[in-house]
């Protein structure tokens, strides 16, 4: 058709509020849509302030946030490419969920290699933070699956992207935060199962030593990650659950899973947040399992996406939204520094009920910018309160930084360019394979170029 | 614009049973031509059509889009998936290429009919070109392809051509009257048909959306409130198998535009809709 349609014509949308999902910061950005791998980088034509491609926006931080800039939502371009049930390899757009390819590949007997705490990301998501779950040890995190993929470039270079074929591209966009380009397609390997079914087993533990211990004792278990108290002091500090499962063995019926009904509803007023619910809840959560130790078959889904079940359950942390608080430790710290850090939030009174403990293996990450390292991994959310969240971050984050660890950048809203440097020193020669046209609010501020635009 | 004739060629075969027989139910996959198959509604239909293992022909003027969601439908079950790249505008090409797609689907169960633009309603109320435009992809060519496919259908006294129009064309308001006419010669265009050619064996079904979030509409505005394309796709899917004559999907816009009509002209003429 010789004419154009409005849909061709440069969209004029404003801009408007952006969250992610710690809901802090919100900035404002247009939002232009991607519906199919060509539109990049066409669709920059007429923009001012910098671009950035970003799916469902649940990083917690500022890493999918472009302050008056404008997003490129990744979430239409979403088709499946190819599947190979030989091999389980499956070829999808970026924009695809991971609960888009449950739902084809769990009824076929396949499963994503590495799940993290939600279904609700998109691969390019997933390959841009290099994210990792449970199996961390066994499997590495999520680009160790990823054999190849494509990235389009703001100058209209098209790059297959491998191991063998632009290798440093590859490595620099696995964990590289959506700088480096746009993804428009990537391969993944999925693994079969037999089952929707996980053997499970939950384990009380108190105190690091019993942690470290099952840990060991259960080097064989796929997956394995732990909740803890950061609450109770005591003899109960670092009390905790260590779940443990493998995918069942038993064949069983592999349905897709029905979707979520519940929608956390308000923005819960700020009081409902204080120390004596939290603590309540702690102590609920420990003892829900009444035995120390339980075995069961569960249904993958609440073992790997307990919190899918609530859609918008972030609201809970009301308006001012959430800080969540992620780091890794190395081995020859990770002991002494969990227990100081831990002391540290356990003193400030701040903590909350979603905090999370796991081993990272040795598998190397093969992201530039990747964050798990062989060590401990904790993560916790903090409400935000004005005058003590932040200073409590900042001590937290320069604790990690002198136990020789880093923070998570999908999930930071705080660190400093001096913690981000020592965090990630390869920054430097990162930044080379930046796109420049692209860039996010997280980029901007952890490298000190605010306002630069 | 180019007239055509329409002509009927006769059609080789590739089929055992002879496509002519009388209608019986379709056991096993249907065989389905999308025409306009990368548009927003269109794919997310084909997506469900695909995953219970139907038979696709694929036609739309973009070799890029149409490979993608080709693609996607072969991934996700279709028994056989085929596509040609064809601007629809053009409706001398209709008759070869109907006939091609037909017998690369070794015949016909369903003709999904999903061209359309939006087009640019204060720049048609100026420019004939642009109002020309619209009114012959959305009316123009639908209806030459109506005529040949239901030709087809009518000597086989079997067949389903689903249409999508618009809940736009059942009045004319000042924000899209062009787009709304347009589909309002669809409307009136498919009625006729169904009078001349359900008594043949052959579904006529008017499919009228209210607006739905896809690419066609994402710079319209209040779109992020829009109808969810997937629950959209899966209303319509059903209708088609049950042969519905006409469906307002979301449903309630068979009420909305109920009112709408009703409205007396000396006060909708005032009315900023």
């Amino acid at each position: 058709m010789a004419h154009p349609t409005a849909t061709e014509e440069a969209t004029t949308s404003g801009l408007a509020p952006f969250e992610s999902w710690g809901r802090y910061p919100t900035y404002n950005a247009t939002v232009r849509p991607l519906h199919w791998q060509g539109d990049f980088p066409g669709v920059l034509e007429g923009i001012h302030g910098g671009a950035l491609a970003v799916g469902m926006g649940r990083s917690y931080g500022d890493v999918c946030l472009l302050k008056e800039g404008t997003l490129l939502q990744t979430t239409s371009m979403n088709r499946l490419l190819a599947f190979d049930p030989a091999t389980g390899l499956l070829t999808a757009e970026a924009g695809i969920t991971l609960a888009q390819i449950l739902d084809f590949a769990v009824p076929r007997g396949f499963f994503l290699p590495v799940s993290p705490g939600t279904k609700y990301v998109t691969l390019g998501g997933a390959i841009a933070n290099d994210i990792h779950g449970k199996n961390h040890e066994m499997a590495g995190s999520f680009g160790n699956h990823v054999p190849q993929f494509e990235l389009v470039r703001s100058n209209g270079t098209h790059m297959l992207c491998s191991p063998r074929e632009n290798p440093d591209y590859y490595a620099a966009t696995i964990g590289g935060m959506g700088l480096t380009g746009v993804i428009t397609w990537a391969q993944l390997r999925l693994k079969p199962i037999v089952s929707r079914g996980i053997d499970y087993e939950g384990i009380q533990f108190h105190g690091i030593d019993e942690f470290l211990d099952l840990k060991e004792r259960y080097k064989h278990v796929e997956y394995t990650v732990s909740w803890i108290d950061c609450v109770s002091r005591g003899k109960n500090f670092m009390r905790g659950i260590f779940m443990l499962g493998d995918h069942s063995k038993d064949p069983g019926e592999l349905k897709t899973s029905s979707k979520p009904k519940l929608v956390f509803p308000i923005e819960a007023p700020g009081f409902m947040l204080n120390r004596a619910t939290i603590s309540a809840f702690n102590t609920v959560f420990f003892h829900k399992q009444l035995k120390p130790h339980v075995k069961t078959v569960q249904d993958y889904e609440p073992f790997f996406y307990p919190l899918d079940a609530v859609l918008k359950w972030n609201r809970m942390y009301g308006k001012a939204g959430l800080l969540q608080f992620q780091y890794s430790l190395p081995w020859e710290t990770a002991k002494e520094g969990t227990i100081a850090i831990l002391r540290e939030i356990t003193n400030s009174g701040l903590a909350s009920f979603l905090a999370v403990l796991k081993t990272f293996g040795d598998v190397p990450s093969l992201g530039m910018m990747s964050f798990p390292m062989p060590g401990i991994m904790f993560a916790l959310d903090f409400p935000i309160k004005e005058n003590v969240s932040f200073p409590l971050m900042q001590r937290l984050g320069d604790m990690t930084r002198d136990f020789g660890g880093r923070l998570y950048s999908a999930k930071d809203a705080c660190m400093t360019p001096d913690q981000f440097k020592a965090f990630y020193p390869q920054w430097e020669r990162f930044a080379r394979y930046k796109d420049p046209a692209l860039t996010s609010s997280f980029w901007e501020r952890v490298t000190g170029q605010e306002g630069d635009r | 614009m180019s007239t055509s004739a329409n002509p009927e060629p006769t059609l080789p075969t590739r089929r055992n049973t002879d496509p002519s027989a009388k209608a019986e139910p379709v056991i096993g996959p249907k065989r389905i031509l999308v025409l306009g198959a990368t548009s927003g509604i269109a794919e997310a239909c084909i997506r469900l059509w695909a995953e219970r293992g139907d038979s696709l022909y694929l036609v739309a003027r973009n070799a890029d889009k149409l490979a993608a969601v080709a693609a996607d439908a072969r991934t996700r079950g279709a028994s056989y998936v085929n596509f040609a790249v064809v601007d629809l505008d053009k409706t001398a090409s209709h008759p070869e290429m109907l006939a091609h797609a037909i017998n690369s689907l070794a015949g016909l169960d369903i003709a999904y009919l999903a061209l359309g633009i939006l087009g640019e309603q204060p720049r048609a109320e100026r420019n004939f070109d642009e109002a020309a435009a619209i009114l012959h992809t959305n009316f123009v060519a639908p209806v030459s392809l109506l005529t040949w496919l239901s030709n087809y259908c009518a000597q086989r006294h079997a067949g389903t051509l689903a249409v999508l129009s618009s809940v736009a064309g059942d009045r004319g308001r000042k924000s899209n009257y062009i787009y709304g006419s347009s589909k309002a010669g669809l409307s009136a265009f498919l009625a006729g048909l169904r009078n001349r050619i359900d008594r043949e064996g052959v579904k006529v079904i008017t499919i009228k959306p209210g607006p739905v979030k896809t690419a066609m509409t994402q710079s319209m505005k209040g779109s992020e409130k829009f109808a969810d394309v997937d629950k959209v796709a899966a209303t319509i899917v059903k209708a088609i198998d049950k042969g519905q004559d006409e469906l307002y999907v979301p449903g309630i816009w068979r009420i909305i535009m109920g009112v709408i009509q009703v409205i007396p002209e000396r006060i909708f003429k005032k009315l900023n809709l």
